[in-house]
């Protein structure tokens, strides 16, 4: 058995963590090639991680946005010379995998949240209200892997790092332009602690008291659909069923009501807290503390009280 | 320029899900059945394209049970023009999965020659969020994920998608396939005159036996549970109760 695990990078930049996590998710499953597609990317950080036996380093304009028509033909074209093909189960690797899985006419095994042999996954479905244990009886298991539950395999000794040529790219799709919101603050998907805001928060400007928290707390962002949708928060920062899913030490959710598709992306946080002023409110089921009270008196005193 | 959307029929977004006694799936006994609501995105979508005059026909499709041809109507109640269903499965507990749905696609694309289809970008019950992609392989098109944005100019859609560090805009040659995010547009609902209207509208049934396509599955369910739940926990009286309590369990 061997898994290729396809790193996550875009343009020059390497999504160690999220690597790292998908790498202690499949090295149970044999030796681990990691491919790494990007422009100008430096491939050292990857081949350090603890368990890879090898990169494929391949460099270009053409793997600099991770298009997927361009890169599902590269690892198809890697593909025979292993038994899994894997990457974290980010939103490239989601628009990647199922089509290399079609390439190769297999079915693809999405967000995996625990592999329990070489051909048995487990994964959730109904947003998370239900988990399904899956055998695969294809000739090759090709899954995304949902990271939340996965610890990063540390850095260690270095693999050899092979350099191999670009596949030709298509010419099917083009990137135009990438608009991303910078931020200081951790990334949603790794920090340790997440406060997020929801409808209750009302506004984009009022948003502030929940980046304050946060910054009070080295934590990152997070918001509800509805508080995107309404232009609170921008779409990187949605947690949920389609949004992103993490899985902090501490989660406070703040004028959130806790609804099913929410919950999906936030209920295997370690500590759940809940300020919400309806006492109803589905959120309270699931949160370790709540406070039933307005989140405009309640969010800047526990600021203050935390700084 | 003719547009396909193939729609789903999944549980109710809003029903509470079980699963069956034997572990076997989720149950969908006497349980509320909608249209993926990602799908009636991409309904909505292309009816939009149509009264811009970009898209001369709208034509639905979906694969399962007999059943479908409930969501089927829906999408004739919003606007579209025609549909098709593909009928693959007798129990409504068989999920057909992308690769066979996509397979089961590529036949009716191939009759129907769109110049488009726009497909929602995950169904909300087996959430693997695949077809597309999957369909795109198939048939070799170019394809865009999570379109929160649609834009079409002469054998060209410019799409804007979600993606996890904000915002992407990519150029798609078409025909394509683009899949749906929420914030695409907000779908419209049926009027009572349109639904009667529906009924009269052509639905085409087809079996999938006809397609030749191996359907079985890939990917055999050995068991399906219920995730452990949390338990409710403590409500605080105050601001500093919570800070207490959050220093008390190391959280702070
Ligand atoms: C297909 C599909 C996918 C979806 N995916 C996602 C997803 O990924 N993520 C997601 O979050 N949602 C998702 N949703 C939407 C989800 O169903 C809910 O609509 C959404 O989560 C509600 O957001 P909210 O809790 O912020 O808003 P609401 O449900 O409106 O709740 C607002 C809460 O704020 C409280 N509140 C108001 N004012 C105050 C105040 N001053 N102080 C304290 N509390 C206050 C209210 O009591 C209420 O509980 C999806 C829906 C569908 C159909």
């Amino acid at each position: 058995m061997s898994v290729l695990l396809v790193a996550e990078i875009s343009g020059s930049q390497i999504g160690l963590d999220a690597t790292a996590k998908a790498l202690s998710a499949v090295a149970p499953l044999g030796p681990v090639t990691l491919l790494a597609a990007g422009e100008g990317a430096d491939p050292a950080p990857l081949a350090a991680l603890d368990g890879v036996a090898k990169v494929l380093h391949v460099d270009g304009a053409i793997y600099g946005h991770q298009m997927p028509e361009t890169l599902s033909d590269l690892i198809v074209a890697l593909a025979p010379e292993h038994t899994h093909i894997a990457a974290p189960a980010t939103t490239a690797a989601k628009a990647v995998f199922p089509r290399v899985a079609a390439l190769l006419d297999v079915m693809v095994i999405t967000d995996v949240t625990k592999i329990e042999s070489a051909d048995t996954f487990e994964r959730p479905i109904y947003a998370g209200n239900a988990t399904q244990s899956v055998t695969s009886i294809d000739p090759i298991k090709v899954m995304t892997v949902r990271t939340a539950g996965f610890d990063a395999a540390p850095s260690a000794a270095a693999a050899p790092i092979d350099v191999i040529d670009p596949s030709a790219g298509s010419d099917l799709s083009q990137w135009v332009e990438d608009r991303v919101n910078e931020s200081d603050r951790p990334e949603l998907t790794s920090a340790g602690v997440v406060v997020s805001g929801g409808r209750g928060v009302g506004s984009e400007e009022s948003f502030g008291i929940i980046n304050a928290l946060a910054d009070t707390l080295n934590a990152a962002v997070g918001a509800s659909r509805a508080a995107v949708d309404s232009g609170y928060a921008p779409n990187d920062m949605q947690v949920g069923q389609t949004g992103k899913v993490v899985a902090p030490d501490l989660y406070i959710a703040c004028g959130i009501s806790g609804a099913i598709q929410h919950l999906a992306g936030m209920k295997d946080s370690k500590i759940i807290v809940a300020i919400n002023s309806d006492a109803d409110a589905p959120i309270f089921q699931v949160a370790d503390y709540g406070l039933v009270t307005d989140l405009f008196d309640a969010v800047p005193s526990l600021t203050e009280q935390l700084k | 320029m003719k547009i396909l959307v193939p729609v789903k029929r999944v549980i109710d977004y809003n029903v509470k899900v079980r699963v069956k006694a034997d572990e076997s799936s989720v149950d969908l006994n006497n349980v509320k059945m909608s249209m993926n609501p990602f799908d009636e995105i991409a309904v909505e979508e292309a009816l939009r394209l149509k009264e811009q005059g970009k898209a001369t026909e709208v034509v639905v499709v979906s694969i399962g049970v007999k059943k479908s041809e409930e969501v089927l109507r829906t999408a004739l109640a919003m606007g579209a023009d025609r549909a098709i269903l593909v009928e693959a499965a007798d129990d409504v507990h068989t999920d057909i999965e992308p690769l066979a749905v996509a397979k089961l696609l590529a036949k009716v694309v191939a009759a129907e020659e769109p110049g488009l289809i726009l497909a929602g970008k995950q169904a909300i019950d087996n959430d693997m969020n695949a077809t597309g992609q999957m369909l795109a392989a198939l048939l070799g098109w170019g394809q865009a994920t999570s379109a929160s944005k649609l834009e079409l100019t002469d054998g060209t859609a410019r799409v804007t998608r979600e993606v996890d560090g904000g915002l992407q805009l990519v150029d798609v040659k078409m025909p394509a396939i683009i899949t749906c995010d929420l914030r695409l547009n907000e779908p419209r609902y049926a009027s009572l005159p349109n639904i009667m209207k529906a009924k009269r509208k052509p639905l085409q049934i087809i079996s999938a036996a006809e397609y030749g396509v191996d359907a079985a599955p890939r990917l055999i369910v050995n068991k399906t549970v219920e995730p452990p739940q949390r338990a409710a926990g403590e409500i605080l009286a105050s601001v500093d109760a919570l800070v207490s309590k959050l220093k008390e369990v190391g959280a702070v």
